[in-house]
């Protein structure tokens, strides 16, 4: 991977094979997960007369799943009020919809964009931010399922099963930071 | 008949309570890059590269940051916005 760079009018970046295989392969998981939960919306009757749709009121029990889609409220962990909970349910319900569409939307992007051969690619503005918020999403999926700190060592030790994946998870936060200058430079 | 929704806010002792601003806090958390936390809020709120980068250092320093108010309906839009793209934010009355 080359740094991402603009020119006219374009964002430019190059991914070798191997790159593009892994990256794709994790925005396809993190883009099942995010379909699987709109699945589990309730279809009714109601919904379909007046296309207003309606997502689960609780939010998922995955971590990761609960990282990429939070309360609307922070509650308290021990004693949440019941209004609060109410409120939490009722505005998870009506906008988890349309945040987990806009996930997916950006997930397509990335695989419509990034061809699995790998290669130059060439991305619109608006391209190149559906990338940045896909790239955000995998790194919080990753980050949370290696319980990533803020003060995260470049490297674990040998012995640490995560090890491994924490090479990937830097190399996705240099890949996004890049794009980030990219697109304010 | 049936009454309209709009009716019952004028009803009920909580009115006040109903009429004060709302705030999306946006809460410090270990992945998401300054750099990338500083572009959603200058794209999805129009803010200033400078004022995108006071509200960012909030976040980093003193653990949260209130970055839009009004009313609930616009808080909400705000909230889900920064949800989509994985900012860890919530919603207050203040």
């Amino acid at each position: 991977m080359k740094s991402w760079r603009r020119k006219g009018g374009r964002v430019l970046g190059g991914f070798e094979q191997q790159e593009a295989a892994v990256l794709r392969g994790l925005v396809s998981q993190v883009e099942d997960m995010l379909r699987a939960r709109s699945e589990e919306s309730p279809q009714d009757e109601l919904e379909e007369l007046t296309g207003i749709r309606t997502g689960p009121s609780e939010g998922p029990d995955d971590p990761v799943l609960s990282r990429l889609l939070p309360d609307f409220h922070r509650l308290d962990p021990d004693h949440p009020t019941t209004e609060d909970l109410d409120s939490a349910a009722a505005l998870r319900s009506l906008h988890e919809p349309e945040v987990l569409e806009a996930k997916v939307g950006v997930a397509a992007v990335v695989l419509q964009t990034l061809p699995p051969e790998g290669g130059d690619i060439k991305l619109s503005y608006e391209q190149a931010d559906a990338w940045l918020a896909a790239l955000n999403d995998v790194r919080l999926a990753l980050g949370t399922a290696l319980d990533v700190q803020e003060d995260m060592p470049d490297e674990l030790p040998e012995e640490d099963p995560r090890a491994p994946h924490l090479g990937v998870y830097h190399w996705l936060t240099w890949v996004q930071e890049s794009l980030v200058q990219a697109l304010t430079e | 008949m049936s009454t309209p929704v709009e009716a019952e806010q004028t009803l009920g002792a909580d009115q006040g309570a109903g009429d004060k601003p709302w705030q999306t806090i946006v809460w410090n958390d270990p992945v998401n890059l300054m750099s990338y936390v500083t572009y959603v809020f200058q794209k999805l709120f129009g803010y200033s590269r400078d004022h995108a980068t006071k509200l960012m250092l909030d976040v980093h320093h003193k653990g949260k940051a209130a970055v839009t108010s009004g009313t609930k309906e616009k808080v909400e839009g705000d909230v889900a916005k920064l949800h989509a793209a994985g900012l860890w934010a919530t919603m207050e009355q203040s």
